[in-house]
């Protein structure tokens, strides 16, 4: 409990599932968030300065390593880490092939960067909660702030908006994608004359609105059941690490047992992420 | 659990990783793994064909062997065949040589005959005829009874 001993387990919970908020505040302008209340009344103009940095600096871990191995890429036998990175767009490059039969330059290097980054930052869920937070509460002492009130959240996954950050451009490129293969009015036709028709045009009529209220429904769920999949995972798995690490000397083994679990979390919704995406776009660009 | 301007700030990272491993990431790994693709299969289909010729090289080394045993045993069959031949050529000459040799001794043999008859004839008619003068004591024209003589040598 490296938020103090002094904390309730609610308090520590709370405290651990608090993110470092830096946002205009309408009492006190632009500011960092002393509390979860602080950050709550911040509303939308504020941002998750932890979440950012994590993901960002994975992100950049991950284009640097590949970046590296791809510069160094040579057609003899491949070593080390180019064999890894290899390997990996190899099986990115196979699951794209098995499931998007059009043509696309963007969509293979999309789902490389979507597994990888999302891999890393659940993989950051193996961390030992405390470890991290504790080292930023002792560099946020030595910046004079009050160590109850620096947060600090590792896992960027476990953000609601890291994830719905992902899936609302993946949306975007759902729609790029309807309407480039579809046209326009193809895309409008997709989500009015389906999954109800009929042959008689004034019946037709009736229905488009019927259809429209459920194609859009459909459409919205894609992102959103993106997003909140992998938050839910990710958050329920975090929470449970939190709750192992106040169970005391005991919690050695639980906590080995449950990240050894976690691995295969870690992987497979960062793999569920990826599919998902080609699967989507894929949709969208072939026909019904 | 706020959704806020994070939400915008992780799209645009998310922006842009995707665009710089697009840009940076992918094409090079993939050049990479095709170019090898197409050099394994390069040699590959080098080792099929090092192969093929192997085997094909193989196909002629024994079709020579067999031809030149084969030219070996005609050689040799030829040979046979040829020194037969002399062995009979040279009996039949000898044969032919001790022929000649036996008919030149024979006919030799046959004159010697001839000789020592004519020879004995003479004498004898000249015995007879000297036989005769001293049986008869009287000269017997010897130009007169030549005749008689010469042909009671004949008789001999």
């Amino acid at each position: 409990m490296a938020a103090g001993n002094n904390l309730t387990p609610t308090a520590y919970i709370q405290h651990h599932l608090q993110n470092l908020t830096f946002g205009y505040h309408p009492d006190h302008g632009w500011a960092m968030a002393h509390s979860a209340e602080e950050a709550a009344e911040m509303g939308f103009w504020a941002i998750h300065l932890d979440t950012m940095a994590w993901s960002i600096g994975l992100g950049v871990l991950f284009l640097w390593l590949f970046r590296k191995a791809a510069k160094a890429a040579t057609t003899g036998v491949p070593h080390g880490l180019q064999n890894f990175v290899e390997m990996m767009v190899e099986f990115v490059d196979n699951s794209v092939k098995e499931t998007f039969h059009g043509k696309s330059r963007l969509i293979a290097p999309l789902s490389l960067t979507i597994f990888c980054w999302i891999f890393l930052m659940n993989l950051m869920d193996l961390v030992p909660v405390d470890l991290l937070p504790m080292l930023a509460q002792k560099i946020g002492v030595m910046f004079g702030a009050d160590p109850a009130h620096v947060y600090f959240k590792v896992v960027p996954t476990t953000d609601v908006n890291a994830t719905l950050g992902m899936s609302l451009s993946v949306f975007a490129l759902i729609i790029i994608y309807s309407i480039r293969h579809k046209g326009l009015s193809g895309f409008i036709g997709e989500l009015t004359l389906h999954p109800f028709s009929s042959s008689n045009k004034l019946f037709q009529v009736i229905l488009i609105p019927i259809n429209f209220i459920l194609e859009v429904v459909t459409l919205l769920a894609k992102p959103v059941s993106l997003a909140l999949r992998l938050f839910g995972n990710m958050y329920a798995g975090e929470l449970i690490f939190i709750l192992i690490a106040m169970i005391g000397l005991w919690q050695l083994p639980l906590h080995f047992s449950w990240a050894v679990f976690h691995i295969l979390i870690v992987t497979l919704q960062a793999f569920i992420f990826m599919m998902l995406t080609i699967v989507y776009l894929s949709m969208a660009t072939e026909e019904h | 659990m706020n959704l806020n301007l994070t939400l915008i700030g992780q799209a645009i990272a998310f922006a842009v990783f995707v665009w710089f491993c697009m840009k940076y990431v992918w094409p090079p790994v993939m050049q990479a793994l095709q170019e090898r693709q197409k050099k394994i299969a390069d040699g590959l289909d080098a080792a099929s064909r090092a192969t093929r010729d192997l085997e094909l090289a193989q196909e002629q080394a024994n079709e020579t062997l067999r031809e030149s045993k084969e030219q070996a045993a005609e050689i040799l069959e030829q040979a046979h065949k040829r020194s037969n031949q002399m062995i009979e050529e040279a009996r039949e000459n000898a044969r032919l040589e001790g022929e000649r040799m036996i008919t030149a001794a024979r006919s030799e043999i046959e004159q010697e005959i001839n000789r020592a008859k004519e020879e004995l004839r003479s004498q004898v008619s000249r015995l007879a005829v000297e036989g005769a003068e001293r049986i008869l004591e009287s000269s017997i024209d010897e130009a007169k009874h030549r005749e008689l003589v010469d042909k009671l040598a004949a008789e001999l």
